[in-house]
């Protein structure tokens, strides 16, 4: 109780700074809509090509995951501003849990990839994406792992660093492995036998597998199995990370 | 209410290649007893926030022992945070919040409902004299509101221990001024302890029963100003002769009760043992020997002359010193 109840007027607090300067959501909004109308055209032509009928049912699930991903890694970077004007520390000193204190940010993040992911479906269907509902919820709370793994673990490299200038590289050289890997805007399977087996090493790959063969309601599979197995454990992961370097004495 | 005993805390720090360990901390031992203001003064980078940091649980101890308000601070923590305030160097508030919605949150984090916190938190508003600003952000308020704004932040569960680190470094003189008061007040009107570090020599001797100096990690001097001043041998007597040609006979007379007497153009000076009453003698002494003075002047020691005797140097140097030898001093913060 006592948990839920700090993790909410963290959760609050940052809801409210969030929501005064909107600026930062319509951003975040701006992207997968400009991913959807400037990049999914050229996918129309090619999704036959690679077995799908739909382009969209293809290529929204890959949106969706990297909106998870992305929006999430720079989390963090709020976090190093909080950091540097004294708040965590001021929070720090009093007996709030730590992990509330952890939490209460990652419900910020997942709320705000919740409402980008309500935009980016609605915007699917609006195009003419094909899915049943339960498996746009499970491609949904599947995301939403992804996303909270990642905003967990940007948070935590922003007290590890408590710099925007070392976070930023570390962050770019995260980004590209996995956005080139990961099949987010074309699938691996279109590439060379090599490409493909190296892109088994990236667990977010999985993931992705994992929301589109759940938008295209094909819950029969193992490509669904694996996908949870990856989110979950990465958010296990990730959460662990956070709630150690907020609980560590000198973050 | 602050019991500790033999606090270490080390750094690990790189200079060049070799990795080196810092002991920014190093065996401090502190009492502060219940209702006391103690000022913690050294120069920069001499140990004070690490030791604040450790005393308000922020920082594990890597040796040593401290018992705040009661409670042990690793194994109790969070008891002693539930009964201290801390106001650190850094600020409190976020920049883009509201002062109000920040001290009632802060309250709230401490267990207090809305509407406690919120009352209390308009009460801290009035007597702080941050009058209208409850719906202001913090980065369009002057650095003096902002400070109190911090104060009012860990006053808001009413801590009987407050810790107040480096409360005015940055702030012009008048607001100085101003917090002093409101400081002063901590005591005078809740009966709360005070621990504050300064290294401003006026603020420690302003505001506090009780200095300790901390340098280079380690307590150096812990008594009353008064008594810390009355180490150092004397007070300064500077006396002006209208005769140039009498200064050195001057300075004889001034040798019978002064010492470490020195002579630079007109004016001879000394140390004086209690000079106050030393001094009618003096001019009695000076007038038989029919030596007119221009002027005569007494300066009570300051606490730099005491840390200038306690050291070897004066806190200006020592800051400078340490400012060259360890680059990293933000390090410590």
């Amino acid at each position: 109780m006592r948990f839920l109840r700090e993790s909410f007027i963290i959760f609050r607090r940052q809801l409210r700074m969030n929501l005064r300067n909107p600026a930062w959501v319509l951003i975040g909004l701006m992207q997968p809509v400009l991913y959807l109308f400037l990049f999914g055209p050229l996918l129309k032509p090619m999704a036959k090509q690679f077995g799908y009928d739909n382009a969209w049912t293809f290529f929204v699930p890959g949106m969706l995951v990297q909106l998870g991903m992305f929006g999430a890694f720079f989390a963090g970077f709020g976090l190093i501003s909080e950091w540097r004007d004294g708040v965590v520390e001021a929070e720090r000193v009093t007996p709030a849990s730590r992990t509330a204190l952890l939490m209460g940010r990652l419900w910020r993040d997942l709320l705000q990839l919740f409402v980008q992911a309500m935009v980016l479906v609605g915007l699917g269907y609006a195009v003419g994406m094909e899915a049943p509902a339960r498996g746009v919820v499970a491609g949904v709370v599947l995301t939403l792992l992804v996303g909270g793994a990642c905003a967990a673990a940007s948070n935590a490299l922003a007290l590890t660093t408590k710099s925007e200038d070392s976070m930023a590289p570390i962050i770019n050289v995260v980004m590209m492995p996995v956005l080139l890997l990961s099949g987010i805007l074309l699938p691996m399977t279109l590439g060379p036998k090599w490409l493909e087996r190296t892109s088994d090493f990236m667990p977010f790959r999985w993931i992705v597998d994992a929301v589109r063969s759940s938008f295209l309601g094909d819950f029969g599979n193992d490509k669904l199995l694996w996908g949870t197995g990856w989110a979950v454990l990465l958010f296990a992961l990730a959460m662990w990370w956070g709630t150690a370097t907020f609980r560590k004495e000198n973050a | 209410m602050i019991e500790a005993r033999g606090l270490v805390q080390t750094f690990q720090s790189r200079e060049g290649k070799a990795k080196k360990e810092v002991r920014a901390v190093d065996g401090v031992d502190l009492d502060v007893a219940e209702g006391e203001v103690v000022g913690f003064l050294g120069p920069n980078g001499a140990g004070k926030t690490t030791t604040l940091r450790m005393l308000t649980t922020l920082l594990k101890p890597t040796e040593g022992t401290a018992r705040v308000a009661g409670y042990d601070v690793v194994k109790d923590s969070v008891q002693v945070r539930r009964r201290i305030g801390y106001v650190s160097q850094s600020g409190s508030t976020g920049s883009l919040a509201r002062g109000g919605d920040e001290v009632v949150d802060h309250g709230m984090l401490y267990g207090m409902s809305q509407r406690e916190a919120t009352e209390r938190g308009k009460q801290l508003f009035d007597q702080l004299d941050l009058p209208g600003l409850w719906t202001r952000q913090p980065k369009a308020m002057s650095g003096g509101q902002r400070r109190r704004l911090d104060i009012a932040m860990g006053l808001i569960h009413e801590p009987t221990l407050v810790f107040l680190d480096e409360p005015t470094t940055g702030l012009d003189p008048q607001a100085r001024a101003n917090l002093w008061e409101h400081i002063a007040d901590l005591r005078r009107r809740r009966g709360a302890t005070v621990f504050l570090t300064t290294h401003y020599l006026d603020e420690a001797d302003a505001l506090s029963d009780r200095i300790i100096i901390i340098d280079h990690g380690k307590i150096v001097a812990a008594d009353t100003s008064d008594n810390l001043k009355a180490q150092v041998s004397g007070d300064l007597v500077v006396l002006e002769v209208s005769d140039p040609d009498r200064v050195a006979d001057a300075a004889t007379r001034l040798e019978s009760v002064a010492e470490q007497v020195t002579v630079d153009g007109s004016h001879a000076s000394g140390r004086v043992r209690r000079a106050a009453k030393a001094v009618p003698g003096l001019l009695r002494d000076l007038q038989a020997a029919d030596i007119d003075l221009e002027s005569i002047e007494v300066k009570r020691p300051t606490l730099d002359d005491v840390f200038l005797t306690l050291t070897g140097r004066s806190l200006r140097d020592a800051e400078a010193s340490t400012e060259k030898a360890d680059p990293e001093t933000s390090k410590e913060k």
